[in-house]
């Protein structure tokens, strides 16, 4: 394969630039969706899942 | 005519941007995105893996370009979203300033950052290509050029709207800048054809046939539809974030209200 080095850049550029914005994305989401849950129970099952649904249901 | 001959129009006859306030409502557009967010991750990651590989390993080389054709399959999808993710922070924009609708502001606030990074990875593999083809990491071309002042814009946006402490001027200013910005969008598409450029003309348009052998034609559009719906998934689960963010902020202001002193 020709210029492999420029190639390889591209790729892992390619998939990390995206991948790299999915996780922090999801990360924001779920401490967002948590700190939500802890100060509204209200919160619990609108649209934040069930996840939501333990985080909010306290002790 | 009778009073009772004077019916109502349906209401989305009586204001266009009121249906629109229908998904305005936080809880909705979090039950909905809720809904659609883990379709389109599974299905953007699937595609672009499929289009990724594809076009890594199956796709044939250019008779000139040799396997250096292949950064094609991340440059081209990543330039369309440059621009496309653009045109979405500037609908955004009219949404938020003509129909105040509380969602739009957000939603344009997230898909900058997203942009941005989409820019620079169409600057970046562009270049890493030039360098073996043009004998350059970078030239003035027009369409190199105007692809960099629409990273600037994004840059712009992001900086204007956290410029403020009162958040709402910072989105009308984010908006007003978003608006001006569109301008540039039919100077990147049409740049190739007003000025003699270093940079090839487009291989595929809405209106004529591709000029590009199909079997790099596939891997092309599964890479795009990949990389788009990834785009789409990403600025929902931000914007998801958001809206949990913005409500958490409330609530802990309206309980620091009822605190006496």
């Amino acid at each position: 394969m020709t210029h492999l080095p420029y190639i390889v850049a591209s790729y892992a550029l390619g998939v990390l630039v995206p991948a790299s914005y999915a996780v922090a994305a999801f990360i924001r989401m779920r401490s967002a969706r948590r700190r939500l849950a802890v100060i509204d129970p209200r919160a619990k099952g609108v649209g934040t899942g069930p996840r939501a649904h333990r985080a909010s249901a306290g002790p | 005519m009778d009073a009772s001959s004077v019916v109502a129009p349906p209401p989305s006859e009586r204001n266009p941007g009121r249906s629109l306030h229908r998904f305005a409502n936080p809880g909705r557009f979090l039950r909905l995105s809720g809904a659609v967010l883990p379709w389109l991750a599974a299905g953007g990651a699937g595609f672009l893996a499929i289009g990724l590989i594809w076009g890594l390993f199956f796709a044939p080389a250019d008779w000139q370009q040799g396997d250096a054709v292949r950064i094609m399959y991340v440059h081209v999808p990543a330039a369309w979203l440059a621009s496309a993710g653009y045109l979405g922070l500037a609908v955004c924009s009219v949404f938020a300033l003509v129909w105040r609708h509380p969602l739009a502001d957000l939603a344009a606030v997230e898909i900058g950052p997203v942009g941005a990074g989409f820019t620079a990875l169409c600057l970046a593999t562009g270049s890493i290509w030039g360098k073996p083809m043009w004998g350059a990491w970078w030239v003035w071309d027009a369409r190199l050029t105007s692809v960099l002042v629409l990273f600037f814009l994004y840059l712009g946006h992001i900086a204007l709207v956290r410029a403020f402490d009162d958040p709402v001027r910072g989105y009308r200013s984010g908006a007003i800048l978003a608006l001006i910005g569109v301008v540039n969008l039919p100077i990147i598409k049409f740049s190739v054809d007003w000025w003699n450029t270093l940079h090839q003309p487009a291989t595929i348009s809405f209106t004529g046939a591709p000029t590009m052998y199909i079997g790099m034609l596939w891997p092309l559009l599964f890479a795009a539809i990949g990389y788009t719906l990834v785009f789409a998934a990403i600025v929902i689960a931000r914007t998801r974030a958001a809206v949990m963010e913005r409500r958490t902020r409330a609530l802990l202001m309206a309980r620091a209200e009822r605190v006496p002193a």
